[in-house]
């Protein structure tokens, strides 16, 4: 049964986020075929996947999934959400899961769910690193057995094959729910399933995973229409409009290239796309090309913990003090290292000055070197094997930044003002992304575990 | 300096953002191909310009383009840490444009 148009409402760039109810209801009156919404990211950094923390709290997805799943319920309009919790680990699928099962026993919902896990299991990996079937990406370092081994999670970002084999293993499906995926795959498989051409599919999906990122002025929600031959797009606000500057600009938004875009098994080439002013508000796209790989690789995203972290928050005034500030420093970390920790090896801690007001942004690509700040904040970071260590080298740091003689002083109580207590501020562990990789896979549904829950 | 404009001044957008924990990417969007065109043609946003605002050797460079049909420039680079680690001062790093959005064009009304 050949389809004309698929219609798809993503209510927002980010599952936790909020979106607007009135522009949401509008869509669904609008009679979509698959509400598909993304709630992952790498963007806030390591710690998530590192410590397996949620991207939003689950009050915030609770609120967000309750919206969804009264759709689901009551307008029979599947809902597909991808990257569960924002890392996509498994254990952020079965939270995301709790959630479904206890908004649907407090009001009566049934559903045909499918879980998709995204966690991939070490063993997989390393059989792969034995095959030389794991390639670095974007300059990292060739991954090895001590890094799977340290990483606290490692997840995959699963194409659209694991929805389609999802939906035809099972059927009718009102709910699907994955673990880590590449953002535009929901709203990918949505159009491949109703028999749409995958390149127009995962151009589409590319642009509705960040909501009406790409209306101008930026909005929530976005409504797609997919043809045979091209796709529209439509922000649900009346207030925002698609154009094609902004539709054809979208896909430089956090990508390397906008026109080249890799996603599991290929690369969608947007080259020689055509964007058309169909209404003052809506964009017609066509054109897009989709170029599969040789072997069918997916992007494993791990991390792992490096450390403990203490901070210090520090702000001067006084001319003398900042003038001397890197000389100061400096013999500050040679006093913490030769007279107050000689006994704790080197490789033990390290010691970071943010100076806000000289280069705390820049650091050393800062290109004013030259002018003198009226006011100095400095943020003591000390990285060490310990949180007890990091303390109290922070501690120490900061006792002298507060004390130490420097050239001009006159003010002999205190070099400079803290704001908060604790005076050092201990930040637990820290991150670091150690795996970023692709992986081969024999089949594209081979990682991750597709599973029918009746709900 | 009379007959320059900074790139801040002359495009609608000039902003940096992770692409991904190991990349940083910059977009320079015009509102008009005409100043897209200005610029591209002064000569003054090379690949060694980016090399030395980032002090990257230019082989580093992931992307560096002009792309006339969205009236912008486009540069992707390896960010100097992988993001969000011991000693990270942008997160998203969402701040490196400023160097790039610094840079003075030469700029005459003739010049259009």
């Amino acid at each position: 049964m050949p389809t004309d148009e698929v219609r798809i409402l993503t209510p927002t760039g980010m599952l936790g986020y909020g979106f607007p109810l009135e522009w949401f209801r509008k869509g669904l009156d609008m009679r979509p075929d698959v509400i598909t919404v993304d709630s992952g990211s790498t963007d806030s950094g390591p710690q998530k996947l590192g410590l397996g923390a949620m991207t939003c709290s689950p009050e915030a997805y609770l609120k967000d999934i309750s919206v969804l799943l009264e759709a689901a319920a009551g307008r029979k309009v599947p809902v597909y959400i991808s990257s569960a919790g924002g890392d996509g680990t498994d254990a952020h699928l079965d939270v995301f899961f709790d959630m479904v099962h206890q908004i649907s026993r407090e009001r009566g919902y049934h559903f045909r769910a499918a879980s998709i896990g995204g966690s991939i299991d070490k063993d997989l990996i390393r059989r792969r690193m034995k095959e030389g079937r794991v390639h670095s990406l974007d300059g990292t370092p060739p991954l090895t057995e001590e890094e799977v081994a340290a990483a606290s999670n490692i997840v995959a970002q699963m194409g659209v094959e694991p929805f389609l084999t999802a939906l035809e293993r099972y059927g009718k499906l009102d709910l699907i729910i994955t673990g880590r995926s590449y953002d535009p795959s929901p709203t990918a498989a949505a159009c491949i399933r109703r028999g749409m051409d995958p390149a127009l599919a995962w151009h589409m999906g590319k642009i509705m995973e960040c909501g009406a990122l790409c209306a101008e002025p930026v909005g929530r929600c976005i409504f797609g229409f997919m043809h045979r031959d091209y796709f529209e797009l439509e922000p649900l606000n009346p207030a925002e409009r698609c154009t094609c500057a902004s539709v054809a600009a979208h896909t430089l938004y956090e990508k390397p290239h906008p026109f080249h875009l890799r996603g599991p098994g290929g690369m969608l080439d947007l080259s020689d796309c055509t964007y058309e002013q169909v209404t003052d508000r809506r964009v017609r796209v066509s054109g897009s090309r989709f170029i599969p790989e040789e072997h069918y690789t997916v992007k494993l995203e791990g991390a792992k913990c490096v450390g403990f972290r203490t901070i210090a928050i520090q702000g001067a005034r006084d001319p003398a003090f900042i003038r001397a500030i890197d000389q100061l420093t400096r013999e500050i970390e040679n006093r913490v290292r030769t007279a107050y920790f000689p006994d704790v090896p080197a490789d033990k801690y390290q010691i970071v000055f943010h100076l806000y007001g000289k280069n705390g942004v820049m650091g050393d690509l800062e290109p004013d070197m030259e002018s003198q700040p009226k006011e100095l904040c400095v943020i003591t970071e000390v990285a060490a094997v310990s949180q007890e260590l990091a303390n109290s080298i922070c501690g120490r740091i900061r006792t002298d930044l507060l004390h130490a003689p420097y050239p001009g002083r006159i003010a002999t109580a205190g070099n400079c003002g803290s704001p908060v207590t604790p005076l050092e501020i201990p930040l637990g562990e820290v991150c670091k992304f150690n795996v970023y990789h692709l992986m081969e896979v024999d089949t594209p549904i081979e990682p991750f575990p597709i599973k029918y829950v009746e709900i | 300096m009379p007959g320059e404009r900074r790139l801040r001044e002359i495009a609608k957008v000039v902003r940096s953002k992770n692409s991904g924990p190991f990349q940083v990417t910059f977009d320079v969007i015009f509102a008009s191909n005409e100043d897209f065109r200005r610029v591209r043609d002064s000569g003054v946003v090379t690949r060694a310009l980016v090399a030395r605002l980032y002090r990257i050797s230019e082989n580093e460079i992931v992307t560096f383009g002009f792309f006339e049909r969205i009236n912008a420039i486009k540069i992707t680079i390896p960010r100097r840490n992988p993001q969000g680690s011991i000693g990270e001062t942008d997160m998203h790093a969402c701040q490196q444009h400023v160097p790039l959005a610094e840079i003075a064009i030469p700029w005459t009304k003739e010049a259009a």
